[in-house]
């Protein structure tokens, strides 16, 4: 134990072993009424460890190279296959990494809806928030990457068609902007080598250096809570705040059984359903990449489908897809204005009126039914949904300063921005009146439309304000 | 909370009333545990589909782990001369046990043979489904049209002769009638067609249903060779996590007993 103690006094002379292990676990205070929605912060780094150290695995057997053998399969395809027959547990170690990025984002999605029922992203936590949205744009990045490389049908259409979306940028930049990443004129061998270069070093590390700033700027600030509530402001005699309690042990051992309850789930796809009836693995995917042969129907996997079903709601103009891939991109450049769109004097969804919940409903329920829409091939009537799923999706931010806030404030903004707001929602339902759809149909859904701004937008803007309760002193249980 | 989460669940549900589907698909009832049906399939396998079409991600010493058949059987019964590589053969190389299932017919010359690439079948178990392959073995009727003389209901104007048609004998396709002896229509008004013998095969029509069953059961196998292992080592995993569940359940009780 001397012995222990002396060389971990050596060690603390050179380097801050101890102080870090103070600053992170053993004297850091979270706030002790933590409920379900906060065991996936742990869980995120759980499965980027699993992706990490099964993505290593991978790339001792994986081959990047799209050329094709006497048999005519390509060398990328045959080495994924060779990994699943030939290489000992191969299986296991490539059902591992394609169930650990679907289960990556099952549990980002999730830390990221906990973050927005309470208020996680309110100040001080902005740049938590933010470092966080980038995060999940260098994962959609990750992701993108590495679902070409086992050079599968849905591989090669899925990266054909996202990056034809840099070809819509209009004034002559997009076809050589898309050149430019494909490295040729069509999805090729010399597009799947950068893919690779970019999905194991070049994008992990930005996500790892972005992973170490969030939770730096968590550590900084210190954690939320269910109520909202600082508990730093209530500090005992030994300046320890009285709702605190030690990361380790108490949240170790609590995190410790929640990533039991996520490994149950996680093996339990790994060895029973693997491919998730064709949603973690696409069922296409296991034929070869084939560029004379279009897949019928080209879905990206489920994570991304919300964001595609938005850009298939929106119609070309003027001859062109970019309006769609604007709206696409606005959907997720829209969360990093999230800290200051949020007027609420509270920041958890316990404290605050029905509407604003309504709203987070209605996002939510958006945001589900977009992903369904995406993975379906698309209809009149499923495009004119999808629409006004895009518009209930914006709505909660752009709409949210208005129903967010407690009394109705006119700023020179709030007149012409609520008339733009107006003007695009009537534009589109007018557009639907000009379809092909139903009347029924188009009269259901524009009445939606119509009542979800006026209750969300009008009211709260000049007529009704939110109503917040009381927040307690110290945290409830 | 719960009532809210409950509702907007409740809102999603129109999302699963969504039926899949164009073509209907016969049930292959297949079996990988039954190594008797796996044997067939795999003797049917290499008899018939395995001189042009390849499987070129599957060894053979595989294929004998699955089937319970040992080196020499699988070399003496599975591996045939036409499935090799000539040049190879002309210098005297004695087949392996380790050898992949390739084929000797080249990708260009199927090409020429048949219109279209012919493709590998390793993991067409897996990209299409063990339904569609049964129903599409015994779908084949005689159009005259074709290159090859037969048509496919599940795969209409494939390249692909109907290779099993001594066992299956010949079909043709007619409008379906009713008892009355009149034609049947669907709702859209089309005529609803059948398929109906007209020459015998040397295999009844059970047998021969039993054997594109057996095939394609060995498909499945050849798709994915771990397959029954990794659901039998998943029980094994799932047993360990729930107890661990249990001590960290009591672990977290315990620690978390002076927390207020």
């Amino acid at each position: 134990m001397n012995m222990m103690m002396a060389l971990l006094g050596w060690v603390d002379d050179r380097f801050p072993l101890t102080k870090l292990w103070k600053e992170h676990l053993s004297e850091y205070y979270a706030p002790k009424n933590f409920n379900f929605w906060y065991y996936f912060g742990s869980l995120a780094l759980l499965v980027l460890v699993i992706q990490i150290v099964s993505g290593i695995f991978l790339t001792i057997h994986y081959k990047p190279d799209a050329s094709l053998d006497a048999s005519g399969i390509p060398e990328a395809f045959k080495s994924v296959e060779y990994i699943m027959r030939d290489v000992e547990w191969g299986w296991f170690i490539r059902y591992m990494h394609s169930t650990g990025a679907s289960a990556f984002f099952i549990v980002v999605y999730l830390h990221m809806f906990r973050g927005l029922i309470y208020g996680s992203y309110r100040k001080p936590r902005e740049l938590i928030w933010i470092f966080g949205v980038f995060i999940y744009l260098a994962l959609m990045a990750e992701g993108f990457f590495g679902y070409l490389l086992p050079w599968g049908q849905m591989s090669y259409w899925g990266a054909q068609v996202i990056v034809n979306l840099f070809a819509a940028v209009p004034f002559g930049i997009g076809e050589p902007l898309s050149e430019w990443i494909r490295g040729d004129f069509v999805i090729s061998d010399a597009t799947l080598n950068r893919f690779f270069a970019f999905h194991v070093i070049a994008v992990p590390l930005v996500l790892i250096m972005l992973i170490a700033a969030h939770i730096m700027a968590l550590h900084e600030v210190g954690s939320g809570n269910p109520d909202g509530i600082e508990i730093k402001k209530n500090k005992g005699p030994d300046g320890i705040p009285l709702d605190g309690i030690p990361f380790h042990p108490y949240y170790t051992v609590k995190d410790i059984l929640g990533v039991v309850v996520f490994l149950i789930g996680f093996f339990a796809v790994v060895f029973f359903a693997p491919t998730m009836f064709g949603y973690f693995i696409e069922v296409p995917n296991f034929e070869p990449a084939n560029p004379l042969k279009t897949p019928d129907h080209i879905a990206p996997v489920w994570y991304y489908t919300p964001f595609y079903a938005m850009l298939r709601a929106v119609p070309p103009m003027f001859g062109s897809q970019f309006p769609g891939v604007i709206v696409m991109g606005a959907a997720i450049v829209v969360l990093f204005f999230l800290p200051w769109i949020d007027r609420s004097p509270v920041k958890s969804i316990r404290y605050k009126d029905l509407r604003t919940k309504l709203a987070l409903a209605g996002f939510v329920v958006s945001f589900i039914w977009l992903g369904y829409l995406g993975v379906v091939s698309a209809s009149p009537v499923k495009t004119m949904i999808a629409q006004c799923a895009t518009l209930v999706y914006f709505g909660y931010f752009l709409y949210m300063p208005y129903y967010s806030r407690t009394e109705i404030t006119s700023s020179m903004f709030r007149a012409p921005l609520v008339a733009l707001y107006s003007i695009v929602t009537l534009g589109i339902i007018w557009y639907w009146w000009a379809g092909e759809v139903s009347a029924e149909i188009t009269a259901v859904i524009s009445l939606f439309t119509l009542a979800y701004t006026t209750y969300f937008l009008i009211l709260p803007a000049y007529v009704v304000p939110a109503v917040v309760k009381p927040v307690p002193e110290r945290v409830t249980k | 909370m719960k009532k809210k989460l409950i509702t907007c669940l409740l809102l999603c549900l129109p999302l699963f009333a969504h039926a899949a589907g164009d073509v209907h698909l016969e049930k292959a009832d297949i079996n990988l545990e039954n190594k008797s049906s796996l044997r067939h399939g795999a003797k049917l396998f290499v008899n018939y589909c395995l001189s042009c079409h390849s499987a070129s991600m599957m060894r053979y010493s595989r294929v004998g782990q699955g089937l319970g058949l040992t080196d020499d059987q699988v070399l003496d019964n599975l591996m045939f001369v036409a499935n090799f590589d000539f040049d190879k053969l002309e210098e005297g190389e004695a087949k392996k046990i380790g050898e992949l299932m390739t084929v000797a017919l080249r990708k260009e010359d199927g090409e020429k043979y048949f219109g279209t690439p012919v493709p590998d079948l390793t993991l067409t178990a897996r990209a299409k489904g063990a339904d569609w392959l049964y129903t599409y073995l015994t779908t084949f009727y005689v159009d005259s049209k074709r290159p090859f003389g037969v048509n496919n209901t599940t795969f209409s104007n494939v390249g692909m002769p109907h290779v099993l048609w001594e066992l299956d004998g010949l079909k043709d396709r007619v409008p379906k009638k009713d008892a009355d002896g009149k034609v049947m229509k669907d709702k859209d008004g089309h005529e609803i067609m059948e398929l109906v013998r007209i020459t015998e095969g040397t295999m009844s029509d059970a047998e021969y249903k039993r054997a594109v069953t057996d095939l394609v059961n060995f498909m499945v196998y050849m798709a994915e060779p771990i397959q029954l292992e990794r659901q039998r080592t998943g029980i094994f995993v799932m047993f360990f996590l729930i107890i661990l569940f249990l001590l960290a359940y009591m672990l977290k009780k315990e620690y978390w007993k002076d927390v207020h």
